[in-house]
């Protein structure tokens, strides 16, 4: 393999990991908190609202029905706005974080339904704010649910990525395209994929560890 | 210390409003411990979640500590709630937290330093036993260990009442005890008032100072612990009573039992010793005045606070005339007593 073949490989993949990481921080910057939103407005929770639940998850929703490579297109005109192009790895991250909000929204609030009921109570016995309730009940509790669906964005978003990467955005998605579809050269596909793989059973390994040392249960 | 005035709630479903709890009115004095009996669905869990306002009444006041919880803002009554300790059936720690977070989690919420919580939750360790547990996780601890660390959390922000809603239904007989103990330990020691619901009589006996009986959302009765097991005045106390004395008979007994009386079959009765008749030589009397044979088959008397209360199990024989004039006597007496059944003669030796 050449120098510059092998050069290409580890910008390209260094492009991914940056893209996936990106993503993931801004995803959850948002995800979390409106994960925590809708737990604590939904019907019979610490702050019930019903509409604002309502209209939070049907915008959820809407998100997620939307398949990434057409959310990707369809926001070009926001992600301009945003980064000043529609091309390349920055741009990608735009649409990344975007579909991955949702998810994580979702995860989280699914994870917050799990904390028992009981421990709410007994802090609102011990004259717990809301606020307090939610830092230091319901994250405590849920963490290591929480983390487990962490993990699995950004496993999903390590797939997107390479999406991203066949309309321009880089990363190993990009070259597995141009160079293994488009040359046919297997050896360069079959190299992306091992990468892939590879950076999966990381991200993978990573929250399996966390979530270990995080369980007490 | 604690004042329930004309407590009602109400739950509001799509079939109309289910009445939980019926203008109850009760008061825990300062430093005695007020128990709730009742059947699961008379509303003890609502009635005791009342107390701190987990649940709003409908109508009525509470009043904790010459204070009313329910005339309170939210910040007040966060402030309140603080100095209400509650102890839970399914204990409700933090699984992420040690033992020592946990009960340290009430301070943390009024942020107190690190260096006054280290001071207070030390002695708290000492008092509930698990000075070596402090760095555990409620998942490493037994049901008895886990309640002792809610208490102990309980009690971390010096309440002046403590709650107690089902603390020991989770635990074994034995374990059941040794808390029971300790609430009165806690008592003894802080001074604090505790109201607890429970199902079990048992739990009543041991602990409390006070008991009242709630059925299907109404306060029946309520009374000094050992004058309602001495002399239980409506239906449901009795039956909450007797229940608590009743113990099952053995299998070649019970098997023989048949509800008709024939020439040839003994009598079973049981006889429940409360209040005055727990004091009369009744046994005696059936003896001498009656001149019946008596074979002792079960017994069980119990002191509480000076009241012998308990249940006598007998099988009784003698003439016809003798055992009807006998019986005549017990009724008039106006002690509690039953049929059980009649035995046939060969079950139950009598020495002639």
């Amino acid at each position: 393999m050449s120098q510059t073949t092998l050069l290409l490989l580890v910008s390209s993949s260094l492009q991914t990991i940056y893209m996936v990481a990106a993503a993931s921080v801004l995803a959850t910057m948002f995800g979390l908190p409106l994960g925590i939103a809708l737990y604590i407005t939904r019907r019979g929770n610490i702050l019930e609202k019903p509409r604002l639940y309502n209209f939070l998850a049907t915008l959820v929703n809407i998100t997620r029905s939307i398949p990434f490579v057409i959310l990707m297109i369809a926001i070009i005109p926001f992600t301009r706005l945003l980064v000043g192009t529609s091309i390349g790895t920055n741009a990608a991250i735009v649409p990344l974080s975007l579909c991955a909000i949702p998810f994580i929204a979702r995860v989280t609030e699914n994870a917050l339904s799990e904390v028992n009921k009981g421990l709410i109570e007994a802090a609102t016995a011990m004259g717990a704010t809301t606020l307090q309730i939610i830092y230091k009940v319901l994250i405590p509790e849920s963490l290591a649910s929480i983390i487990n669906g962490l993990t699995l964005t950004v496993i999903s978003l390590v797939g997107y990525s390479a999406m991203a990467g066949a309309v321009g955005g880089g990363g190993l998605g990009d070259v597995a395209i141009r160079y293994g579809y488009q040359r046919f050269d297997s050896v360069i596909m079959l190299i992306t994929i091992v990468i892939m793989i590879v950076l999966v059973q990381f991200f993978q390994f990573l929250g399996d560890w966390v979530v270990k040392r995080i369980s007490h249960r | 210390m604690i004042t329930f005035s004309n407590i009602s709630k109400k739950y509001i479903t799509p079939h109309g409003s289910i009445p939980a709890l019926v203008d109850i009115n009760l008061s825990v004095p300062k430093g005695k411990i007020y128990g709730i009996i009742g059947k699961s669905g008379a509303g003890k869990s609502t009635l005791i979640r009342c107390a701190n306002l987990l649940e709003r009444p409908t109508s009525g006041n509470i009043i904790v500590d010459d204070e009313d919880l329910t005339t309170l803002p939210p910040t007040q009554l966060r402030q309140a709630r603080r100095k209400i300790g509650m102890i839970f059936q399914h204990f409700n720690l933090l699984s992420s937290c040690n033992v020592y977070d946990n009960i340290a989690l009430p301070l943390t919420l009024s942020k107190t330093t690190s260096t006054a919580i280290k001071k207070i939750i030390m002695p708290l360790l000492e008092l509930v036993g698990l000075t070596d547990k402090e760095h555990n996780f409620p998942a490493q601890l037994s049901g008895g260990q886990k309640q002792r660390v809610a208490i102990a959390r309980a009690l971390a922000s010096n309440p002046k009442v403590l709650l107690s809603d089902e603390a020991t239904s989770a635990l074994d007989p034995e374990t059941t005890e040794t808390i029971l103990q300790l609430l009165k330990n806690i008592r003894d020691t802080f001074n604090v008032t505790i109201l607890l619901i429970t199902h079990e009589m048992s739990v009543i006996k041991t602990c409390c100072d006070f008991v009242g009986i709630l059925h299907e959302g109404k306060l029946l009765e309520e009374n000094d612990v050992g004058e309602f097991f001495a002399y239980p005045k409506t239906a449901v106390a009795k039956n909450f009573v007797t229940a608590s004395f009743s113990t099952k008979l053995p299998l070649n007994i019970t098997q023989h039992l048949q509800n008709v009386s024939s020439a040839d079959t003994h009598p079973i009765m049981r006889f429940y010793f409360m209040g005055d008749a727990a004091t009369q030589p009744i046994i005696s009397q059936l003896i001498n005045q009656f001149r019946l044979r008596i074979n002792i088959l079960q017994g069980n008397i119990e002191y509480i606070k000076n009241h012998a209360v308990g249940t006598l199990v007998i099988a009784l024989s003698g003439n016809a005339n003798d055992l009807q004039n006998a019986l005549n006597y017990l009724t008039s007496l106006n002690i509690h007593t039953e049929i059980i059944g009649h035995v046939p003669n060969n079950v139950i030796a009598f020495s002639e």
